[in-house]
């Protein structure tokens, strides 16, 4: 692999569906824009958070540029080769290269297949390992995820959740991937096993020099597991920036209500008594301009009349407002 | 003082299984205040919603009952002996409840405006103009605009955190003077979550409503409660002012819970976390439910259970070694 050339490269990913044309009473368009132009690079061993409230697009950009759903333009460079209209061979080599780890551990997997043969699959499917060798790399791969080997023999429903979600990690690693994107994959789980999965990703990426794009809601498991963040509001990216820096210092107004509003465990801290207002429009009819003036505290006119806003900022850290290089935000030390 | 509006004594309850009784809900003590804003903080399978089931009487089986312990309304009536023709009575009229998911706890075929009012018009003798006045006022107070034209419309047509409001004016109709809500949040946007914690913190000001908050967010309860009970393995291991829950915990498992939580301490990096898995049905630890998962676990643990004791007014424990300090002055 070449350094210079960035693991991922997505270019003006466009994703849009199309919605029912044929009403029961009438036609409209209602083409969901779930993804309207977004750009972002993926350094070989970087972790990048996206965050977002539902229905922002976080998902459909996960598995648009893992190529598992459909993309309307736009391009998705993996290690420098164009996939987005690539050719099935190119499809199934980003397959072998590529993971995804899922938020319902019991859903992600067959009920009716026991916890080895699951991971086995994965193996014999992309031909990774002679037949003779299988058993001993199914255990292997328990082993790296922390789970006892004995339990290869069991099937999903004996297991917990926790002990689901290793083994969907463990089928991920399985092909010894470059990227893996976890979609809300720690949501499901109750808090202290929420911990020990956000632990066991943290080791696993040091060990296997992974990248992987972990994709949550929760901005405080993302502040702890990413080097970058993205924030995405409605198919678009608003803010982008090193953690710290988008956490400490939040360029965009949505960052900084989303962050404003994270319960913490502070029994002096109470609800904040500025909230954000309103909910996310609707990807189908998107509003003019800026998506979030309609729900900004300091939106004005030109908000609603100018044009999208582009990304711009420095040091990498990138926002989408037209006001935030005016510098009128107070800038926590 | 007045009595407290719910007091909760002793509450058990079992389902019968083909393994024999299983306990889901093991001796659960509390007192609600008018006004209080109680925490029910727990994993899943803690026991947390089932207790409030067992208290408004809506256990989800026919094969879980209630095997002992009282449920007290202002000092009066117990409600686990109530006929169900008066249980329905109570449940709107004096305690409302709302759920995680307003989508299947809402009627989709029947308008936002018919599912208050018919509650109004179950508990009060009013007429159908007067219920819809009432039920547009009360969506006007859970924060629905323009609630005169919304009145009409299908669940389908609010998005989700106006679908959570609508399903708190459906309990809220009545003026219950409790209201339990279930993870009303969990399934909630971080904005819009804040946005319904402040709602009810408002009806809470306004109607001096007592409400049961059952979360997994210790966040959550940081920002709204007054006082918490942590419950574990179908007990409450720890109950009190939410201050002294929060910054002074005793019980292991409590403070275990408060350092898991990835938003503390320095924020990056790895989590502090509490080893093993969460006890499930069925095969329920001796002892503390919760010593196969604690570090100051001894033989004791693992044989007697700890009996709960309030070892000052308002702050009780359940564990033989507790955390820290602990002043005894108060023990009664």
């Amino acid at each position: 692999m070449n350094s210079s050339v960035p693991l991922l490269e997505v270019n003006d990913l466009v994703v849009h569906f199309a919605g029912s044309t044929m009403g029961l009473f009438n036609r409209s368009d209602q083409t969901v824009k779930a993804l309207n132009s977004v750009s972002m690079t993926i350094r070989s061993g970087e972790t990048l958070g996206l965050v977002g409230e539902s229905g922002s697009g976080k998902s459909t950009f996960g598995r648009a540029i893992l190529r598992l759903g459909e993309l309307t333009s736009g391009s998705v460079l993996f290690d420098g080769v164009e996939v987005a209209n690539g050719t099935s061979g190119d499809i199934a080599w980003l397959r072998r290269e590529t993971a995804m780890v899922f938020q319902d551990p019991y859903g992600a997997l067959n009920p009716r297949m026991t916890v080895g043969d699951a991971i086995a699959e994965v193996l014999t499917v992309h031909n990774k390992i002679p037949t003779a060798k299988l058993n001993e790399r199914v255990q292997e791969l328990l082993a790296l995820v922390g789970m006892d080997t004995e339990l290869a023999s069991r099937r999903p429903a004996d297991l917990s959740g926790g002990q689901c979600q290793r083994v969907g990690i463990a089928r991920a690693l399985a092909i010894e991937p470059r990227l893996i994107v976890a979609d809300e994959c720690v949501a499901a789980l109750d808090v202290s096993i929420q911990g020990q999965i956000i632990n066991l990703l943290i080791e696993l990426r040091e060990k296997m020099k992974l990248s992987m794009i972990f994709i949550a809601h929760d901005l405080a498991i993302v502040r702890r597991l990413c080097d970058r963040v993205a924030v995405m509001y409605l198919g678009r990216i608003v803010e982008e920036g090193p953690t710290d820096r988008v956490f400490n210092a939040p360029c965009h107004p949505y960052t900084q209500s989303l962050i404003s509003a994270i319960p913490e465990i502070d029994p002096d801290k109470p609800l904040p008594e500025q909230l954000l207002g309103g909910e996310p429009p609707s990807p189908i009819s998107l509003p003019n301009g800026c998506a979030f003036h309609p729900r900004c505290p300091i939106a004005q006119d030109k908000c609603r009349d100018s044009p999208v806003p582009a990304l711009r900022g420095e040091d990498g850290h990138l926002s989408a407002c037209i006001f935030s290089s005016e510098s009128i935000f107070p800038q926590p030390t | 003082m007045s009595p407290p509006v719910l007091s909760v004594r002793d509450l058990s309850v079992i389902a019968k299984t083909d393994q024999g009784p299983q306990t889901l809900v093991d001796r659960v003590s509390f007192e609600l205040n008018r006004g209080e804003i109680l925490g029910l903080v727990g994993e899943s399978g803690s026991g947390k919603s089932m207790t409030c089931r067992a208290i408004i009487g809506l256990l989800p089986s026919s094969r879980i009952s209630i095997s002992g312990g009282s449920v007290i309304l202002r000092g009066k009536s117990d409600l686990t002996h109530l006929e169900e023709s008066d249980m329905r009575k109570v449940r709107g009229g004096d305690i409302g409840m709302i759920f995680q998911n307003p989508s299947s706890h809402l009627d989709p075929v029947m308008s936002i405006g018919g599912q208050i009012t018919e509650s109004i018009r179950y508990h009060h003798q009013v007429n159908r103009a007067e219920a819809r006045n009432r039920a547009i006022e009360i969506l006007h107070q859970v924060g629905i605009s323009d609630p005169a034209q919304r009145i009409d419309d299908y669940p389908h047509e609010f998005s989700g955190g106006m679908r959570q409001r609508a399903m708190i004016a459906v309990a809220l109709a009545c003026n219950p003077e409790i209201l339990i809500a279930d993870e009303p949040t969990t399934a909630l946007d971080v904005t819009v979550q804040a946005q319904i914690l402040r709602l009810l913190m408002d009806l809470r000001e306004k109607r001096e409503l007592s409400i049961i908050l059952i979360t997994h967010d210790l966040g959550v309860v940081a920002q709204v409660c007054d006082t918490v009970a942590v419950m574990y393995g179908g007990r409450i291991c720890e109950r009190g002012p939410k201050r002294e829950i929060i910054l002074d915990a005793h019980h292991p498992y409590t403070t275990g819970l408060i350092d898991c939580q990835p938003s503390g301490g320095s924020h990056r990096g790895l989590v502090k976390t509490i080893a093993g898995q969460p006890p499930s049905q069925g095969s329920m630890p001796t002892g503390c439910a919760f010593h196969p998962r604690c570090a100051h676990a001894t033989k004791e643990c693992a044989q007697t259970e700890p009996a709960a004791v309030d070892y000052q007014p308002n702050h009780m424990l359940a564990c033989h070694h507790p955390i820290g300090e602990i002043n005894e002055g108060g023990r009664a």
